[in-house]
């Protein structure tokens, strides 16, 4: 009877048709790169693994709409600060952030770091990814350019560090010195956004290094979704009446990209549920890619 | 016993040092390699052109060490000599502990282009150090060879011990000693291990003569 059906689930299988299309391949000095289109969706991947979910899709019917949810969860960030009248964006991927980000505040200048000349080029030709006085991309190691943007003294209301693929982290974008760097950059009213790591040895070490720099951060995680959010602020963190009421006034122009910011608040905490005794990442010890597989 | 005989046996004698320290040379010129990487990325990046600097300029300061080494080669070559090449590497190593920041700061500022900036901080910081790292390896092969008819072997077992010994300060660099220590610590123990390994051969040296 078990083998039977085996056999029919088997059959089954083989008669589904490669649901996913490679309209586009290339390999750039940093990795492979692949567009697919699955159904609706058309996705960038960097990883060939089936297990690196860390990529940029864009749903082509309705192309507002934010795919993923760790994209969707970086517009938390908004609740601390609505109007940012300058936005940094670590890591460019398809665009989604940008472009989202731009629609949303015509008037804000957005500033984006990705250090892959094809990302830049595959994100402009199969995800609608435009550049313009307003959106700019800069391509260049994240560290340098903040590092040269914190000399120049340049403030911005919203950083996202969105840089992390999954399959490679760049380890000197882990750091205390880093995050130091990054905290200058912010205005009296900055906020910091980071798509972290949520599993793993590197949980506790990150998470310790963000305390260590910003003090208390919101840690924001969706019990349906596998990652993890940092939240930091140049201010004082803001209660969950005050999120609350953000959220409610979000709720309607954030709609359109399928932001469901109302559901947010409540999992927004400042509790650790990390090893706080995990020493902090420095430029002399981050050895993230070994911790991430621990 | 004619006087070339007994020049050989106490030559031979020492041949277990010279293999030892050019293992350890070997070990460090590559585990400081691979921590050049780190120790730019602060302010140049990771990307692959940084990588390009310090490869290139390790390979330089080689190629003008083994030329000094082979110069000092030729006159009265001796174990004190020798110990001492150590010591200075040591030395030199010691600036990449406290000067970086204030080296790659100065860089930094100066040079807008971080392909130029790598190049140049990886000058300041590594050039010294692994130049005279350089001159260890031909100057252990003339301590090592005693007749001209084995010395295309003695100079192949020196380049096995060398190039095994970097194999392996690679691997262990990458794969250990930067999960359990800070970069400075790894520097600081390259640096009290090259200072006695000094320390042995110029013992060993003047005892000898």
């Amino acid at each position: 009877m078990t083998k039977r059906w085996i056999v029919f689930s088997m059959l089954l299988l083989s008669a589904v048709p490669s649901f996913s299309d490679v309209i586009h391949r290339e390999k750039s000095l940093y990795r492979n790169i692949e567009v697919q289109e699955t159904g609706r969706d058309r996705c960038l991947v960097f990883a060939q693994r089936s297990d690196d979910r860390r990529q940029s899709c864009v749903n082509l019917k309705n192309p507002d709409r934010v795919v993923f949810s760790y994209v969707r969860m970086t517009f938390a960030g908004l609740l601390l600060n609505e109007r940012p009248g300058s936005i940094l964006i670590v890591g460019l991927g398809g665009g989604t952030l940008p472009s989202a980000l731009g629609a949303l505040y015509p008037e804000a200048s957005i500033d984006v770091i990705e250090i892959d000349p094809a990302v830049v080029r595959v994100a402009e030709s199969f995800f609608d990814f435009q550049v313009s006085d307003r959106v700019k991309v800069w391509v260049q190691d994240a560290r340098v350019f903040i590092k040269r943007a914190g000399r120049r003294g340049d403030q911005y209301d919203l950083i996202i560090l969105d840089a992390f693929t999954g399959e490679y982290i760049p380890e000197h974008l882990m750091t205390r010195e880093f995050l130091q760097e990054t905290q200058s950059l912010l205005s009296n009213t900055g906020v910091l956004v980071a798509n972290t790591f949520s599993s793993s040895e590197l949980y506790d070490y990150e998470s310790v290094t963000y305390r260590d720099v910003f003090g208390k951060f919101f840690n924001f995680k969706l019990p349906a979704s596998g990652n993890r959010v940092v939240i930091a602020s140049s201010k004082p963190l803001p209660d969950s009446r005050a999120l609350q009421a953000a959220a409610s006034r979000l709720s309607v122009p954030l709609s359109r990209f399928g932001v469901a910011i109302e559901s947010f608040p409540r999992f927004l905490t400042t509790r650790s549920d990390w090893d706080e005794d995990a020493p902090v990442l420095t430029d002399q010890f981050s050895p993230a890619n070994l911790l991430k597989n621990r | 016993m004619p006087p070339e005989a007994a020049h050989q046996k106490p030559l031979k004698q020492i041949g277990w040092v010279v293999l030892l320290l050019a293992f350890t040379s070997g070990f460090i010129i590559m585990s400081v390699e691979l921590l050049g990487g780190r120790i730019l990325a602060p302010y140049f990046g990771s990307s692959i052109y940084v990588w390009g600097s310090i490869i290139s300029i390790f390979m330089v300061a080689l190629s003008v060490g083994y030329l000094i080494g082979g110069r000092l080669s030729v006159n009265q070559p001796n174990l004190r000599r020798y110990g001492i090449f150590f010591v200075l590497a040591a030395l030199g190593l010691l600036p990449i502990v406290f000067f970086a920041n204030q080296a790659m700061d100065a860089v930094f500022m100066a040079i807008d282009d971080p392909r130029y900036g790598s190049l140049l901080a990886s000058t300041l910081l590594f050039f010294i150090p692994t130049a005279i790292l350089g001159m260890i390896a031909p100057y252990s092969v003339r301590l090592m060879v005693n007749n001209t008819e084995r010395s295309g072997q003695v100079a192949g077992g020196l380049y096995f011990i060398s190039t095994l010994g970097s194999a392996l300060g690679t691997l262990l660099t990458s794969f250990y000693l930067v999960l359990w220590f800070e970069m400075n610590t790894i520097l600081l123990t390259m640096v009290t291990v090259l200072i006695l390994a000094g320390a042995l051969a110029f013992t060993l040296g003047s005892k000898r003569s």
